[in-house]
């Protein structure tokens, strides 16, 4: 059961992850993530991460908070877990919304 | 006056006619009795699957209950009916016997949880979005009282940690605030709210003492917890545990830990430490540190088998494939077991026999003896998370 689609046409640049860890990159943020987020990343303890909430935040805002987590916040640091092209592409899939819930 | 032989004819009676409909499914002629069912989430599918504890098979799924990540359940204190808190603001109340949605309300847009009434007359849910908590007939779920999180200049605070606690109250915390609020509601449709400010930073769960007495907030944007005496409110909020929390050198916590589980065993509780792989060991007499025990990751349920003389354990990403085992004489791990990816939660029989384990990334629920530690059964479910036996009826905060 997939509860993501992708959106084709997002993953171009030569950085991207390769789709089978694509697959498990959307795969921790619904459910991973999700614990705070919301599965379908409509918000929980932490902040909504849909593209309404997220307008006008910067990918590389968004990657480094990924990556370093948010001090005084219960947001972890992902970078042992998570590399920096592939936070990258999160970010870019957060803010396009080249992920929903089905 | 009539016998009390007569009396249980009469709702025999009673209950069969109002069964007619079911047919037979879940009469007292077939045998099933409220007191060995469960509920298991399958947080994705947005559906409950209702097992039998006994004979350890899924006698029924019920769907459509909305966003179940986090979802939690209590029961009616005859056990016949589970209350169900979902993600999305969702509470559905399921007859355990017909094994179908009895009601359900839309009550807000993002919730965490909630409690039932001692007496069973009302049912409380603690909301992020609106912040606040709500309460509802539990016969029919209809709103009895909002009581918005108010504080500061205005905001709405997110709210954790809802118990019931003796005396007709509901017991809660404020994620944004730093509070906590006693509610009574002797006429529920006027709650009055006590308010204890400044208890600390970041209150994320909270527990209440299997006596009911004390209400216990984990917080994480400091150390310490935040002790609340449920007999002697005059004295407030005292912090315990100081040196407890995120430390200097804290480990990144990639899932918050869950107070409800928090595992009392005799004088002590086994808790989880945040930023660090240790359960620790408060003597609850003193409420001070008399033990640590390094464990295999972050701590998420600690859970102290019924009688109090083993602690189970599980732990946050990434080291979620693994459960330990404490024996409580020796404070030592005596088994560690790997169920499979991602286990989520794990729930005793009422007698503790028996431990069930979801392993969420296996879709599946495996069934352990907790004497050999063997396994016992293996019932497949979709993305379980929460697993919810109806004993938890009986059970102060529960």
């Amino acid at each position: 059961m997939t509860g993501f689609l992708v959106a084709s046409g997002l993953a171009h640049a030569a950085d991207v992850p390769d789709g089978a860890r694509q697959t498990e990159l959307l795969y921790l943020l619904k459910h991973d993530c999700g614990s705070c987020h919301g599965m379908t990343l409509k918000g929980g303890l932490g902040p909504a991460l849909t593209p309404e909430a997220l307008a006008g935040k910067q990918v590389s805002f968004l990657s480094r908070t990924i990556l370093e987590g948010r001090p005084g916040t219960p947001m972890p640091p992902w970078g042992r877990m998570i590399s920096e092209p592939e936070a990258t592409w999160l970010a870019k899939m957060l803010l396009k919304g080249g992920i929903r819930a089905r | 006056m009539r016998d009390s032989r007569r009396q249980w004819r009469y709702s025999l009676v009673a209950f069969a006619i109002g069964m007619l409909p079911a047919a037979c499914i879940g009469s007292p002629a077939s045998g099933q009795d409220a007191g060995s069912l469960g509920m298991i989430v399958e947080r994705a599918a947005g559906r409950v699957l209702v097992v039998d504890t006994r004979k350890r098979t899924e006698l029924a799924a019920i769907g459509g209950l909305g966003d179940l990540s986090h979802a939690s359940v209590v029961y009616s204190p005859d056990q016949r009916f589970a209350f169900v808190f979902g993600r999305d603001g969702g509470l559905t109340k399921v007859d355990m016997l017909r094994r179908r949605i009895a009601a359900r309300v839309m009550q807000a847009g993002n919730s965490i949880g909630g409690a039932i009434s001692k007496d069973g007359r009302w049912v409380a849910v603690s909301n992020y979005k609106p912040g606040g908590v709500r309460i509802f007939s539990a016969r029919t779920l209809e709103p009895v009282a909002d009581i918005p999180a108010v504080y500061g200049d205005g905001r709405r605070s997110k709210v954790v940690g809802l118990v019931d606690a003796p005396g007709q109250r509901f017991v809660f915390s404020l994620y944004d605030a730093g509070e906590i609020w006693v509610v009574e509601f002797g006429d529920p449709a006027r709650p009055v709210i006590r308010k204890f400010r400044n208890i600390g930073r970041q209150p994320y769960d909270a527990l209440i003492t299997p006596d009911g007495r004390y209400y216990i907030a984990g917080l994480f944007g400091e150390d310490g917890l935040a002790l609340l005496d449920l007999e002697r409110l005059d004295a407030g909020v005292r912090r315990i545990l100081d040196h407890y929390g995120r430390g200097r050198r804290a480990l990144p916590v990639y899932k918050m830990p869950h107070l409800e589980g928090w595992a009392q065993a005799g004088d002590y509780l086994f808790v989880p430490a945040v930023g660090a792989y240790e359960v620790l060991v408060l003597d609850r007499r003193d409420w001070r540190q008399v033990g640590r025990i390094p464990v295999h990751g972050q701590p998420v349920f600690v859970m102290a088998r019924p009688d109090g003389r083993q602690v189970w354990v599980n732990f946050a990403h990434p080291r979620n494939d693994t459960v330990q085992v404490i024996d409580v004489a020796t404070r030592r791990i005596i088994r560690e077991l790997s169920p499979g990816k991602a286990v989520l939660h794990m729930e005793f029989t009422p007698k503790g026999e028996q431990v069930w384990i979801s392993v969420r990334d296996d879709d599946r629920v495996d069934v352990y003896d907790t004497a050999s530690f063997e396994r016992l059964a293996r019932l497949p479910a979709d993305k379980p998370s929460g697993i919810f036996f109806s004993s938890r009826a009986y059970k102060i905060g529960l």
